[in-house]
C-alpha cells in the first residue's frame, strides 16, 4: 500500500485545485445578488460535517449532511430529478 | 487488460464506444433496462426496447468481439403510474428466455415514492417467481440514503437470497448496510456524480474485495464508457496487485453474473 507521502504525490495537486474551486464558488455566491436557496446553507453544513465528522469518515459525513433523513415513502413523485441537497422540511 | 463492464447503457452510445471498449480489453457488457431520458407513452414502446436489448444490441456488440447481456424491467422513473408499469411488466416474461437475458433490473427507487416502492416489490416477486438474479438502482444524490434503506427493508420482507442481488450506485454512506446485509454492492464511476475512481478504490480498501464490482453506467448523460479500465489503471498507481485488479474488474462480476443460467464466460 502507498505511504501517506505517496498518496500526497498522487492526489495533492488535484485536491488543491478542487479546494480552491470550492473557495471561489463560495466567494462567487457571496458576490452575486439575490437570496440563495437551501442549497447554500446545506453546502456550508456539509463543509462543517467534513471538518467534524464524528465517528463517520469525512466522505460519509458530507454525504449524510446532504441526504434526506426522512424514513417514509413520499405520497407521489412530482419531479424525476434530484438537486443534491434537501429542502429543510424534508430533512427532519 | 481483460475486464467486464457489468452496467452500461449501450443503446445510448456510439459504435466508436464499442470499438474503444474492445480495444481496452472489454470482453463482456451487461446492459440493464433504464429510463431513455424521456417517458415512453405506451407498453409497445417498451416491447420495442426489449427487442433492442435482446436482439439488436447483442449483434452490435458481437461485431467487436464483445458478448452482450441484458437485464429487463420498467425503471423506477417510469413507475409512478403503477397501472402503466404493470402493463409493461406483463410483457417482460416473454423475453426472459432470450439467450442474453440475465435477470430483472435495474429496478429500485428514484424519488422514494409509494408507487415506486410497490412496483419495485412486484419486480422482486417477478424475479423470485422465475428464480432470477436482481440488479437494483439506488436513487440519486439526496435521495440515495433513504432509498437504499427502504430497498433493504423491502428485500428483507421479501426474503430474497441476498447473494443473488446486487445493489448498485453505492457510495460511502450506503455501502456498509448493503454489504452487512449480505448483498452485492456496485460502485458507479461517474465524472460528475456518484463515485470518482479514487473514492471507489478507497471503498475497496476500506470494505474489502468481496461481493463488490465497479461499472461505468455509461448512458446518454455525462459518463465515460472506459471508466472501469481507467479505474483499474488508477488501482495500479495505488500499488494494488494485478490479481487484485483482476478480481475487481473481471472475477467478481463473473462470479455474480454466473448465477444467471444464461451467462457464459
Amino acid at each position: 500500500m502507498p505511504s501517506k507521502n505517496e498518496i500526497l504525490d498522487l492526489y495533492f495537486m488535484d485536491n488543491r485545485h478542487k479546494l480552491i474551486d470550492i473557495a471561489a464558488f463560495l466567494d462567487r455566491l457571496d458576490r452575486h445578488d439575490g437570496d440563495a436557496d437551501f442549497r447554500h446553507p446545506a453546502f456550508l453544513q456539509a463543509l462543517q460535517a467534513m471538518l467534524a465528522p464524528g465517528d463517520q469518515s469525512r466522505a460519509e459525513a458530507v454525504l449524510n449532511a446532504l441526504s434526506d433523513h426522512s424514513t417514509e415513502p413520499i405520497d407521489k413523485a412530482t419531479i424525476q430529478g434530484a438537486v443534491g441537497a434537501c429542502p429543510p422540511a424534508e430533512k427532519q | 487488460m481483460k475486464y467486464i463492464e457489468p452496467h452500461a447503457h449501450m443503446v445510448s452510445r456510439t459504435t466508436d464506444d464499442y470499438q474503444a471498449m474492445a480495444m481496452a480489453g472489454c470482453e463482456i457488457i451487461c446492459e440493464p433496462a433504464f429510463w431513455a431520458g424521456f417517458d415512453r407513452t405506451s407498453a409497445q414502446g417498451f416491447y420495442d426496447y426489449y427487442c433492442q436489448l435482446t436482439q439488436y444490441e447483442p449483434a452490435r456488440a458481437a461485431k467487436f468481439g464483445i458478448d452482450h447481456y441484458s437485464w429487463l424491467c420498467i425503471n423506477p422513473k417510469e413507475a409512478e403510474d403503477s397501472g402503466f408499469a404493470r402493463e409493461v411488466m406483463q410483457i417482460i416474461p416473454e423475453f426472459l428466455d432470450k439467450p442474453n437475458v440475465l435477470g430483472i433490473g435495474e429496478i429500485g427507487l428514484n424519488k422514494n415514492s409509494k408507487s415506486e416502492l410497490v412496483i419495485f416489490e412486484e419486480h422482486v416477486q417477478l424475479a423470485l417467481s422465475h428464480d432470477l438474479p436482481i440488479l437494483i438502482h439506488t436513487p440519486h444524490l439526496e435521495d440515495k440514503r433513504k432509498g437504499t434503506l427502504l430497498i433493504l427493508d423491502a428485500l428483507k420482507n421479501a426474503r430474497v437470497d441476498p447473494s443473488k442481488v446486487i445493489i448498485d450506485h453505492v457510495e460511502e454512506h450506503t455501502i456498509k448496510p448493503v454489504l452487512d446485509a449480505g448483498f452485492w454492492a456496485g460502485m458507479t464511476l461517474y465524472p460528475e456524480s456518484k463515485c470518482s475512481h479514487a473514492r471507489a478504490i478507497d471503498m475497496l480498501e476500506c470494505y474489502g474485495m468481496e461481493q463488490i464490482w465497479m461499472n461505468s453506467a455509461c448512458d446518454w448523460g455525462v459518463s465515460d464508457p472506459l471508466a472501469v479500465v481507467k479505474c483499474a489503471l488508477e488501482m495500479r498507481k495505488r500499488q494494488h496487485l494485478e490479481q487484485t485488479i483482476q478480481k475487481a474488474i473481471y472475477d467478481n462480476p463473473k462470479q455474480f453474473l454466473s448465477q444467471s443460467k444464461h451467462f457464459k464466460a
